[in-house]
């Protein structure tokens, strides 16, 4: 159990004050390897496709037997948005912020989310590649995954 | 009992189906829509399900039939996507007077029923075929045309109602004011995202990757607004009849740059119900019946958090062509499109997989269009129904304006002859479009 409150800064421009995500039984092995700071998503042998949020079976073809298979957490920032309304109470005195969606390197059609924190909003580099770190979130301490600019070589202009 | 949703082999989600088999042998007549409100007041006559009701007697008097005629309702019950009640919240005081009601106690308020309906409306007496179109009107009315299509039902309604209660309609209420997230929401309500903002992040990829920019919709806005306040039934025309300008739009607040304000439908209270039948018994209705040629469904792929561009632009092209295939014309045939528009970033999408307008063009070219006319007097009427950007939130001005400007009767009438018009909805890879048709041939 990750203790509340650990390696929280909830600096504007730094970590957001993100909802803790509660496990369950289908995700909780995702969940757990974020404690461990891992990226695991769920594979599809048969597709040899990887998929998130977690399900309870493949989506195109049904197969009740997913695998979770750890990945690298690289990536690329597919595209963005500023949140100026967000509806979510604890994240709202750090509008506007930055959500993006990270492109991973192993699926480039897998999308996972960011706020990819110490980027200023509308200075978003489009392309850039990224790589995963595990923040805290304030309510209960699970970790979730967020990404960071490794490079900042990027095939389209910042928007 | 619990209503049924359609058997998945009614869906034509694939290519090489050939002719829909129903082709020609369904058909739309009367259309009755109710008054349109910002928000309930909690008063048991403007209530949604009084909305439904009131939208059902008109539907049947405006097609000119007898209401034992009906055999079949499909309804979608959910009545919003922002706020509901509490499935078990008490109905309001004084709503015991007025309705009737069954063992749900929010049917009615926060949730279609069509127990309830039949119930409250003992004139629909010969009422047989019940079934669910979840989600959205869409998936009602591509149900109740195969469920007539199939012989089923003979004279169908297509019912769904809207409601709105007070307060904002996601902010700071319900799992969003919590410090935690449970449930398949948690994905995605952690990042705090609106709900605009997955369309607006594959608006964005679209705008990277053609070189296209924000301020471009700006006339698909103004002339959606336009369309809107020529409906005397639209929530704009009722309650603003203001009309709204480019500047307008472009200083608009962001929700989720770059989504702004107007980019963003107004949540209203609203019903519609449509009668569909054959076009047989169609020939004693006092209106013009409007021929279905075709229904289909695309659906998500569900691999990531939120769609992709890719996504996007497979499912709608996958659309337009199983829409064209199964209904045996081509995009030169289509007269004007009514493709859902709330949220407004991604009708391009929808409009750029049916080709509607292009001049050779696949992709990237809608935003150029909105540059061209698009009105109702032009040759590429666009959103003619005005939508939910011009009428309010509701996901059904779309297939309604359809029928009307078919019949000829639309209040935004396009000048050119309205022969063949397609409606689909909601989002770009979850949608039921079908294609409207003034004759069979």
């Amino acid at each position: 159990m990750i203790p509340a409150h650990s390696s929280i800064t909830s600096l504007r421009g730094a970590q957001l004050r993100k909802q803790s995500p509660v496990p369950n039984d289908l995700d909780r092995p995702f969940y757990d390897a974020c404690n461990e700071d891992r990226l695991v998503l769920q594979h599809c042998g048969a597709c040899n496709r990887f998929q998130f949020p977690p399900r309870a079976m493949c989506p195109r073809c049904g197969n009740p037997g997913l695998a979770w298979k750890q990945v690298t957490g690289r990536g690329r920032i597919q595209s963005r948005v500023v949140v100026y309304d967000s509806p979510v109470s604890t994240l709202i005195p750090d509008q506007p912020f930055n959500v993006a969606t990270i492109s991973l390197e192993e699926e480039p059609e897998l999308t996972m989310l960011s706020h990819l924190p110490g980027v200023p909003v509308d200075k978003v580099p489009i392309g850039a590649t990224v790589e995963v770190f595990f923040e805290s979130t304030p309510a209960t301490g699970q970790k979730v995954p967020e990404w960071k600019l490794v490079s900042h070589e990027a095939p389209q202009t910042p928007r | 009992m619990a209503i049924p949703i359609a058997p998945h082999a009614w869906h034509r989600n694939r290519e090489g189906l050939g002719i829909w088999e129903g082709r020609g042998r369904v058909v739309a007549t009367g259309v009755g829509t109710s008054p349109t409100a910002r928000r309930w007041d909690e008063k048991p006559d403007t209530s949604m399900g009084a909305l439904t009701i009131m939208a059902i007697r008109r539907a049947i008097e405006d097609a000119g039939i007898m209401p034992d005629e009906i055999d079949g309702i499909v309804l979608t019950p959910e009545s919003t996507t922002g706020v509901s009640n509490d499935p078990n919240a008490p109905a309001p005081a004084g709503w015991d007077s007025v309705f009737k009601s069954v063992d749900y106690p929010q049917a009615g308020i926060t949730r279609g029923d069509i127990d309830w309906i039949l119930l409250n409306m003992p004139e629909l007496k010969n009422v047989e075929f019940r079934m669910n179109g979840p989600v959205c009107m869409s998936v009602a009315f591509t149900t109740a045309a195969e469920a007539v299509s199939r012989g089923l039902t003979k004279t169908c309604l297509v019912v769904r109602g809207w409601h709105n209660l007070g307060g904002r309609y996601y902010v700071g209420q319900g799992a969003a004011a919590l410090d935690t997230a449970s449930g398949p929401a948690k994905y995605g309500s952690i990042w705090g995202m609106p709900a605009c903002a997955s369309t607006a992040m594959v608006f964005e990829e679209y705008c990277n990757k053609y070189g296209k920019s924000h301020d471009m919709m700006a006339p698909f806005i103004v002339e959606e607004r336009r369309n809107g306040l020529m409906n005397p039934d639209g929530y704009y025309t009722q309650h603003r009849p203001e009309m709204m300008t480019v500047d307008d739009y472009l200083s608009g607040r962001w929700i989720a740059k770059p989504a702004n304000i107007y980019d963003n439908d107004l949540p209203i209270q609203a019903a519609l119900a449509v009668v569909f039948t054959t076009p047989e018994l169609a020939a004693h209705h006092k209106l013009k019946p409007v021929y279905i040629l075709n229904h289909a469904q695309t659906r998500p792929e569900l691999q990531g958090a939120v769609p992709t561009l890719n996504e996007w632009e497979r499912a709608t092209d996958r659309m337009g062509r199983m829409l064209y295939e199964g209904a045996g014309i081509g995009p030169e045939d289509v007269s004007f499109e009514n493709m859902y528009d709330g949220f407004t970033l991604f009708h391009q999408f929808h409009l750029e997989g049916l080709r509607f307008g292009s001049r050779g063009e696949k992709r990237g070219y809608a935003l150029d269009l909105y540059q061209t006319d698009i009105s109702i007097d032009g040759p590429n009427p666009v959103s003619p129904s005005g939508g939910n950007n011009g009428n309010g939130r509701t996901r059904w001005w779309n297939h309604r304006d359809c029928i009307l400007q078919i019949q000829g009767r639309s209040p935004s009438q396009i000048k050119r002859p309205a022969e063949i018009g397609i409606s689909g909805a909601h989002v770009p890879n979850f949608c039921d479009a079908l294609v409207w048709a003034a004759s069979a041939d």
